[in-house]
């Protein structure tokens, strides 16, 4: 996908047709569909930096119990460990920086990947009624 | 869909009425050039109307937050009213639901402002 304000927003609509696919609820389906949005806002804005010559990898995959969406830029790459708390008392005013942690609210999983060159963030949720959510809530 | 604010005045605070998606692009510009321009003109008691926002991203938090913050560094005050119960949800994940004043009543918040 281009580099492009346009692409977050499709990455949105395809989100949520894709875990309207695998069954999850209106509810569980507006988390997914915006921690896709704020996945594709990091790899358009700050990973490519809206630099035309620069894509964006979107996948939506179904593993077995799982939603798997990947979101690979070609920007210089970032260490998601130095992104400050955005619930800090000391951090609640500033304007950025909640991307990374909403993903975190909405998907059961979050990985961070460094490429050659860029960044891939690959976003899990887990589908209700599989065997391993069943696990999960029994645990 | 787009954002779309308008304004009106009562009691000598400025209603913001706003609409659509406050996200990364057009939606957070509407919203900044709108309190900018409001703040230019000394209309420092604003309430944003946010009952028919349907949707907010990162971009649309960290926009209101500014605002928040620019209003107050002018000494002025920046009210939320109408919360969506999406909008709700997102604003006490994020920690900021107290510390922006929200109402539910239109003349309770504007009563509750300063005079």
């Amino acid at each position: 996908m281009e580099s492009t304000l346009d692409s977050v927003n499709k990455a949105e609509q395809m989100a949520d047709q894709a875990a309207s696919q695998v069954g999850f609820d209106e509810d569980t389906r507006g988390g997914i569909s915006m921690a896709v949005r704020e996945g594709m806002i990091n790899a358009v804005l700050h990973g490519n930096a809206y630099d035309p010559a620069k894509r964006v990898n979107l996948t939506f995959e179904q593993s077995g119990p799982e939603l798997i969406v990947t979101i690979a830029d070609e920007g210089k790459g970032f260490m998601p460990e130095e992104v400050p708390d955005p619930l800090a008392p000391e951090n609640l005013l500033k304007q950025s920086g909640r991307g990374i942690f909403l993903m975190r609210t909405f998907m059961d999983e979050v990985r961070f990947r460094k490429l050659n060159s860029g960044t891939a963030i690959t976003l899990i949720k887990r589908i209700p009624g599989t065997e391993l959510d069943r696990q999960e809530a029994s645990t | 869909m787009s954002m779309k604010a308008s304004t009106r005045q009562i009691d000598g605070v400025t209603i913001v009425d706003l609409s659509g998606r406050i996200t990364l692009g057009e939606g957070s510009v509407v919203l900044r050039d709108t309190v900018k321009d409001l703040l230019g003109k000394g209309q420092k008691k604003i309430l944003l109307n946010l009952g028919d926002v349907s949707y907010i991203d990162s971009s649309g938090i960290g926009e209101l937050v500014s605002a928040f913050t620019s209003v107050r560094n002018q000494g002025g005050e920046l009210k939320l009213l109408h919360l969506t119960k999406k909008v709700h949800d997102l604003l006490q994940i994020t920690k900021l639901y107290t510390v922006f004043d929200v109402k539910d009543d239109e003349a309770t918040a504007i009563g509750a402002f300063t005079r």
